[in-house]
């Protein structure tokens, strides 16, 4: 077989299987649909100079993830090609629309004059069918990116795919082998019917939810009275601790670098290399764990830029992040496990010495369930040893439109017995249903802590709840990873890797919005309104340093993106905050970031689950003032 | 005169002749959130099994609109399939409004119609409805009827669902009806007429498709059952229910 120019024929094998040439392709997908390459995941570099690619957008029927389905493909590949630039040179990007309706590139994370960004409606009108848009941007910065579709849902279809900037100097760490790992969801459904169902039934995809065996279960561990309490907790508030993930493996299969866990994407390495890994998480809708069982895994890079090496065994990648890790592999092979968050399903690979090596998957582990933290229950700093009542509200999230005051007696009170167990619900929760030896509190001795209460503003009918307190979050791991019994990634371990200049430079203003939400009715927006309901953009003056604070009253994480501009996520490193493209927020957590409007222009705003940014979690920032002298 | 204006509004020097986005206003929206949607669902497609009195029977509501604004329709009803022939049916129109994030608020027409041995006898009301739910996972429909001869009556009907399994679900319902003035003709006597018990277990082949089993218990009460009993008919009828959930 001839094999296409610059590929081994192991990269050849995989990108066949990614896109299906081995198992056939369907003898009535059209002549152009036939893939001749596949995305290939080994980041090569080169003499750095300026780049010149094109990106065809094509509507394909696919082999994918064991079937046969209709995608949409970046140069005949789900995901697209790898495009790799050069830090201090030009890109030019024509991307051509072969679709039969609008579509659109957005380069995520890249810094770039707006109307490059790719976002129609935003900063541009869109690229019409047969149309080619040009991005052409001096590229200033390095690291891990992607870029994907913004319009509709086709990045759910598969218009996604990594971007690698090469540094103009040398990274301060060395390794001889580099692959891309993009993390992905792939559903055979029409994204459009998804979201339909989930606008009609949210928890569609939920199969993970309490039954009357969980009850039984839990009222044998826990006893009648704690297991009541919790379920009256949860029931008035109308939410379901188990809402871990809207769309789940019940309709999706997760894919690295496109190819599903049976067909085992594999990256090979040479004894004694060290491999960077360079995560990136281009699902639509789920957030992954992510482990290689064996093999501590160094944080090199978060969002691109370098941060301070943090070494750890797994770490919790929210849509839209990238996570940069260096390891050294010994002469076998490791699975690369990306769980999904929900713990629904997977995507898995292998890096081994050499080609059809595979090394034991590990069993998925059972699902987390949402705590009275996620709720913003106030626990009033209380001792866990001797809980004091009177101090303590159970009612978490304030209630909405009913009586409030059944809420702080009654079944919601705790037993007052100091010498008795803990009998927090959200404990006999993590006692029952999180494996580890994790003492029977560590739930809430990890919760980080209260910074700020609600105000009034419950934000309108499209929001279910507030939480009664907010916290600062970013020293947890992530939901479902606070007792694994070995070292994950938390937000608060990432320092950059050199201070800034201006870093310790004072905020000229503070802009605060509430991520919210309404689970029952499929309503995702800010401060309660969605994006058809607000009146223009959010203004920032050029040259302003903006604390922009953002506190999630839902009972999601949400990861929230803002485009043109990175944001330094103040968690307490002085002048080595970490720069973040994507923030994924915690349920009710507050989190302050630190944005310097210094990129002209119009930048959309919102979070990146897409099917939440689809109903309405979307705006767009305005950064004015000084638009002229761009060049 | 409206050209003009038109023309003025898209011209790029006007100040305020921008999107929401920001952007000139011929460019389209980044993100359309507020698209028409709907939802029907036949809750009840059944065949009852009433001792001799078997029916089949429906209960189906579903709605059109987006977030705030809906346009539902509601309809019950039965046909017996043994005995005398006949049966009512029932049908609703209605505007809902969102007024709470679980809340719906709802208004409209109601048509019944009772078919049978005689003259088919239709009665017409509007209605006054909430749509919800309640703390504690209770689906829960009050709402107040007023017919065209002034009558008032009220129906709060609630469910709950309990899941054995992911697909096993029970789900327990109530009705309630009660009538401010008598409407014999349509054997209605103030006070509280009847209540409905039922219980019916569902196994969700898909969420979509649910074929179930289960019981309905109907007992009418106060002066309603006495003035059935002078009509020679049952107070109570419990009944063994097979049918079909479904909905798109």
């Amino acid at each position: 077989m001839e094999l296409p120019p610059g590929l081994t024929r192991r990269e050849f094998i995989q990108a066949a299987f990614a896109v299906g040439l081995l198992t056939g392709f369907p003898p009535w997908a059209p002549a152009y649909a036939r893939p001749l390459v596949g995305p290939a995941a080994r980041v090569r570099g080169g003499p750095p100079g300026p780049v010149t690619m094109d990106l065809a957008i094509r509507a394909d029927s696919v082999d994918i993830a064991g079937g046969v389905g209709s995608g949409i493909t970046l140069n005949e590949t789900i995901p697209g090609p790898l495009v790799e630039l050069y830090e201090g040179h030009d890109a030019v990007l024509r991307v051509t629309n072969h679709l039969a309706t609008d579509s659109s590139i957005h380069w995520h994370g890249i810094l770039l004059p707006s109307e490059m960004d790719g976002v129609p409606g935003v900063t541009f009108p869109g690229i019409r069918p047969r149309e080619t848009f040009e991005a052409k941007f001096p590229v200033r910065q390095r690291g891990t990116y992607w870029y994907h579709s913004h319009s509709g849902l086709q990045e759910q279809s598969g218009v996604y795919g990594p971007l690698v900037v090469h540094p103009a100097t040398p990274d301060p760490y060395a390794y001889e082998r580099d692959y891309v790992v993009v993390l992905s969801d792939w559903t055979f459904e029409d994204p459009h019917d998804v979201l339909a169902k989930l606008k009609k039934m949210s928890d569609y995809y939920n199969f993970q939810q309490r039954t009357v065996s969980d009850f039984a279960r839990d009222v044998a561990a826990a006893g009648w009275q704690a297991t009541l309490r919790d379920r009256l907790a949860w029931g008035r508030m109308r939410m379901s601790p188990t809402d871990i993930a809207d769309i789940t493996a019940y309709t999706y299969s997760y894919l690295m670098n496109g190819i599903h866990p049976a067909g085992n994407w594999t990256g090979i390495f040479t004894p004694g290399e060290r491999v960077r890994l360079r995560f990136i998480n281009a699902a639509a809708m789920t957030y992954f764990n992510v482990r290689i069982p064996g093999l501590p895994m160094t944080v090199v890079a978060a969002d691109g830029p370098n941060v301070q090496p943090v070494e750890v065994d797994e770490l919790q990648i929210g849509v839209a992040e990238t996570y940069d890790v260096i390891v050294a592999p010994e002469d076998r092979s490791y699975t690369l496990f990306a769980e999904s968050m929900d713990r629904s399903g997977y995507a898995r690979g292998t890096l081994a010495p050499r080609e059809g090596m595979t090394a034991e998957v590990p069993a998925l582990r059972k699902p987390p369930l949402r705590t009275m933290v996620d709720m913003g229950m106030d626990m009033g700093g209380m001792d866990m040893n001797s809980m004091e009542m009177g101090e303590m509200n159970m009612g978490g999230m304030e209630m909405r439109e009913m009586d409030m005051s059944g809420m702080s007696g009654g079944a919601m009170q705790h037993g007052s017995d100091p010498s008795a167990e803990p009998t927090h619900p959200g404990h006999m929760e993590r006692m029952d249903r999180s494996e580890g030896d994790a003492s029977p509190d560590s739930g809430m001795q990890t919760a980080g802590p209260v910074v700020a209460k609600h105000g009034p503003d419950e934000h309108g009918t499209g929001n279910t709840s507030v939480p009664r307190v907010q916290r600062n979050r970013l020293g947890e791991p992530g939901t479902g990873l606070e007792n694994t019994g070995h070292r994950v990634l938390v937000y608060a371990d990432l320092r950059s890797d050199r201070p800034r200049h201006g870093a310790t430079r004072p905020p000229d203003r503070e802009v605060e919005l509430h991520l919210t939400g309404n689970m029952e009715r499929y309503m995702w927006s800010f401060d309660g309104r969605k994006f058809s309901e607000v009146d223009g953009p959010i203004e920032f003056q050029y040259g302003e340093r903006i604390r922009l604070i953002l506190v999630n009253d839902t009972m999601m994480e949400h990861p929230i993106h803002l485009h043109g501009m990175f944001m330094e996520l103040e968690n307490g490193h002085g002048e080595h905050l970490p720069l973040k493209h994507t923030i994924s927020v915690k349920p009710a957590e507050r989190v302050s970031l630190l944005v310097d409007a210094v990129e002209s222009g119009r930048w959309a705003f919102h979070c990146h689950l897409l099917y939440h940014m689809k109903m309405g979690m979307f705006r767009v920032v305005r950064v004015a003032g000084r638009p002229e002298s761009r060049t | 005169m409206s050209l003009v204006a038109l023309g003025l509004s898209l011209s790029p020097v006007g100040a305020t002749a921008e999107t929401p986005a920001g952007a000139p206003t011929d460019w389209p929206e980044p993100i359309l959130d507020s698209n028409l949607r709907y939802f029907v669902l036949v809750d009840q497609l059944e065949f009852r099994g009433n001792d001799g009195d078997d029916l089949v029977r429906w209960d189906s509501e579903g709605w059109l609109g987006g977030d705030y604004n809906k346009l539902w329709f509601k309809t019950e009803g039965e046909v017996r399939t043994s005995g005398p022939s006949g049966g009512d049916a029932e049908f609703q129109i209605l505007y809902g409004r969102t007024f709470a994030p679980f809340w719906d608020f709802q208004v409209g027409v109601r048509q019944d119609v009772l078919f049978g041995s005689g003259p088919d006898r239709e009665r017409t009301f509007a209605v006054l409805g909430v749509e919800g739910l309640a703390p504690y996972w209770f689906e829960v429909t009050p709402a107040l009827f007023i017919s065209d001869d002034g009558d008032v009556s009220v129906r709060f009907t609630a469910t709950y669902d309990l899941l054995f399994t992911q697909r096993l679900i029970a789900q327990p319902r109530i009705e309630v009806n009660a009538a401010a003035q008598d409407a014999r003709k349509f054997g209605v006597e103030s006070g509280f007429n009847d209540i409905e018990l039922a219980l019916r277990l569902r196994y969700e082949i898909r969420r979509e498709f649910a074929p179930y089993i289960g019981v309905n218990w109907l007992r009418k009460l106060g002066d309603t059952a006495d003035l059935a009993r002078e009509e020679g008919e049952d107070v109570d009828a419990l009944g063994v229910v097979v049918g079909i959930r479904l909905w798109f």
